[in-house]
């Protein structure tokens, strides 16, 4: 048991620190989610995190990393948040797709998508859900069949975030035909610029156009384009929701440097004889740290060669509840003036909780809902019966 | 960085689980109670063969010269068997302190092997616990430390809901026998003792929270109702699930306050805390759950859970209320950097 940082972890959060501070964009980019100049905005972002070599530091060298260990990720996760630095518009390629190739992927399929998807030049966007597949994933029926060495793909599928602008998606998809369940699934990577493919962006509460609906006619893409063995892509997408879940889609800088802006929020605007609302603060405060200390946990346990499992539904019932009941208690300080929109003349200039909050409503349901993580825990850490 | 604990560290917790299954099941805990019983001397000296007393207490007086790290896992697994031996403030608590005021005083090589007991009174507690089996007491007058043998004292018993402790009122005189020489200003080892104190008590509530859940666990899969074990359904599933979630975010916290306190990092004593709170509440829902999962049963005395609960009920304030660890936790955020660079000690500034 060590909880200090070596002096090459030390070195190593300093030059993450110099970086940003000379690199991080003075004025914050246009959402990627409501124009394609946003969008493209935080690409250029992307290349420009690849050019410091900064783009996924964990990943070996040759594919535009530095090969450093967990820790230091999360200490390059700690000062990315505290620079205030640019949400990474990529991020369902390097957290979740990036990983489970590193783990499936053959040199060739590695060689070919990392380094572009590291760059930037690739951005990548989720392509599981459909229209009766969602917290029942293995009911999915859009199908990939094979003729020659293509696949065929055809289907629906639907809340894949950031597809309206991403060019690429990674699906699961049935091979097998009349397979069943969670036989016969394959993982294949597809260009959403394919021909067959036709995107319709579905808007979200507040109207912006933050998912996107994939219509797939007889799109033909390459037998290598498939991510592990035919027939496995539920084993191959199981492990990319562990990442997704577990440790990497929600780093816990992200909730301490909020919970730090709350505390800031509260001194300036809260009222000090509100008891309530002091408490709330120092929980959000106290519930960041509880999971940061989590995931340095995992994080050591994983670097010593142990696996992540059921944990990572835990992991995300936590974040995801810490992040709704954080950004309440904003609203709650903000008083009658949390309700404005950034539009409106008097609207309060102290960050972004109302859209933040927004965003956090989406948590308990991405990724696997809550109902489905927690039937996950009792089955599976806590052996329940199905 | 690295935040695991050793091998060693493991197996002494393993070892000393599978001790107290065997030693201190539920059964064995309802045989002491119709002995009106204050403890039972072969689990004891049991855990006193296998070096438990003695974690804290340093090498030269016989002790094994560890620190808390070491001794964190040992009180969960007295949380986990609902031990009403007094492990935790005799070897977690007052050994340490009278080591720290006397490194050489003759009565810690019997508190080593356990043939002696020392009771404790803090002052953050209004009784002292388990007084009554102590060789003697550890006690603060004004701002000095004494060190007062059993028979030196009247004591009161202050019945618990808790029956496995056993709380007394102490009255005693100080004098300058019964002083500890050496011990300098009594306030930073009072603080330190009551971080321990804090530490461990976190800890048995982990314990305890654990073995809650574990209980309602085994049966929800037994119990069946419309012809299938009720835990089947998600209405049960879910609220242990989230009794788990409680215990999973408050287990981190807990042990890095064993580490932190162990290594004297400046703010030990908020995650000490944070801990606490953190652990009180996972006991607390923990407790109440499998009491709602057992149904009419978990109200019953005949289920186990009830020892969970009232032992949860009797950790809440002891070593400090949540009000007392929140306002540690408010002088903290007031006064501390809180950015993610500083979740650890970085090194700087160290007093």
């Amino acid at each position: 048991m060590n909880l200090t940082y070596t002096p090459a972890q030390q070195a190593f959060r300093a030059e993450v620190r110099d970086w940003l501070a000379c690199h991080v964009p003075a004025k914050r980019l246009a959402s990627f989610d409501d124009s394609r100049d946003g969008f493209e905005a935080h690409r250029t972002w992307e290349r420009t995190l690849h050019a410091g070599q900064w783009g996924m530091v964990t990943w070996p060298v040759q594919y535009g990393g530095r090969n450093v260990d967990l820790i230091s990720w999360l200490i390059f996760e700690e000062e990315y948040y505290r620079a205030n630095a640019p949400a990474r518009v990529n991020q369902n390629g390097i957290f979740l797709l990036g990983p489970t190739l590193m783990e499936f992927g053959t040199a060739e399929q590695k060689a070919r998508f990392l380094s572009a998807m590291a760059a930037g030049d690739e951005i990548w966007s989720q392509a599981w859900s459909e229209p009766q597949a969602g917290s029942d994933l293995a009911a999915v029926r859009s199908s990939a069949m094979r003729e020659g060495d293509h696949y065929v793909l055809n289907g629906h599928k639907i809340w894949s975030t950031r597809a309206v602008y991403a060019d690429w998606a990674f699906g699961l998809f049935r091979t097998e035909l009349g397979s069943e369940r969670h036989r016969g699934l394959s993982l294949i990577l597809f260009p959403l610029t394919a021909p067959g493919v036709r995107i319709s962006p579905i808007a979200r509460l507040d109207g912006k156009p933050v998912f996107a609906e994939i219509f797939l006619n007889d799109v033909r893409v390459p037998v290598d384009q498939r991510l592990g063995a035919e027939g496995q892509g539920w084993a191959v997408c199981m492990a990319t929701a562990g990442f997704e879940r577990g440790l990497m889609l929600r780093s816990p800088a992200r909730y301490q440097v909020a919970a730090e802006r709350l505390v800031d929020l509260y001194r300036r605007h809260g009222d000090p004889n509100d008891d309530v609302t002091r408490i709330a603060v120092h929980r959000s405060w106290m519930d960041a740290q509880a999971y940061a200390l989590s995931i340095y946990a995992t994080a050591s346990r994983l670097s010593a060669g142990g696996t992540i499992d059921a944990e990572s539904s835990t992991n995300k019932i936590f974040w995801s509840e810490l992040d709704i009941a954080l950004h309440q208690t904003a609203l709650a300080i903000l008083g009658p003036r949390a309700e404005l929109l950034p539009s409106a003349p008097t609207a309060h200039r102290d960050g972004d909780w109302l859209e933040d909050f927004i965003f956090a409503l989406a948590g308990p349901i991405y990724a696997g809902a809550n109902e489905i993580q927690r039937n996950i825990i009792a089955e599976r850490m806590l052996g329940l019966p199905r | 960085m690295h935040f695991a604990f050793s091998s060693e560290q493991l197996m002494a917790a393993e070892v000393t689980t599978q001790l107290l299954q065997a030693h201190c099941t539920p059964a064995l805990l309802r045989q002491l109670l119709a002995r009106d019983a204050a403890r039972e001397d072969s689990r004891w000296q049991a855990l006193s063969e296998m070096g438990l007393m003695g974690v804290l207490i340093p090498t030269d007086a016989g002790g094994l010269g560890l620190n808390e790290t070491d001794f964190v896992l040992l009180a969960e697994a007295g949380g986990y068997a609902a031990l009403p031996e007094p492990l935790v403030e005799h070897a977690g608590v007052a050994a340490p302190l009278l080591a720290q005021v006397q490194p050489g005083h003759p009565l810690l090589t019997a508190m080593a092997s356990g043939t002696s007991t020392l009771a404790i009174g803090h002052p953050i507690n209004p009784f002292v616990a388990d007084a009554d089996t102590a060789t003697a007491l550890l006690l603060v007058h004004g701002d000095t430390l004494h060190l007062v043998r059993r028979d030196q004292t009247h004591i009161t018993r202050q019945p618990s809901i808790d029956p496995f402790r056993r709380l007394y009122q102490v009255d005693w005189r100080a004098s300058d026998c019964t002083r500890l020489d050496g011990a300098g200003p009594s306030d930073a080892l009072l603080d330190q003792a009551l971080n321990r104190g804090a530490l461990f008590a976190a800890a048995q509530c982990l314990g305890l929270a654990q073995r809650s859940v574990h209980l309602a666990v085994a049966y929800a899969r037994e119990r069946q109702q419309f012809g299938k074990p009720i835990g089947s359904y998600q209405a049960i599933k879910h609220l242990l699930a989230t009794a788990q979630v409680k215990i999973e975010f408050a287990r981190p916290v807990v042990y890095a306050a064993a580490a932190e306190l162990a290594t004297h990092a400046p703010h030990a004593a908020m995650r000490v805390s944070h801990a606490k709170l953190a652990a009180c509440e996972a006991a607390e829902l923990a407790t109440r759950t499998a009491i709602q999962v057992h149904g009419a049963m978990g109200y019953s005395w005949e289920a186990d859970v009830h020892f969970f609960l009232k032992r949860s009920l009797a950790l809440h304030a002891a070593w400090g209320s949540p009000a007392f660890h929140r306002g540690r936790i408010a002088h903290h955020i007031d006064g501390q950097p809180l950015g993610p660079d500083h979740t650890f000690y970085n090194g700087t500034g160290h007093v």
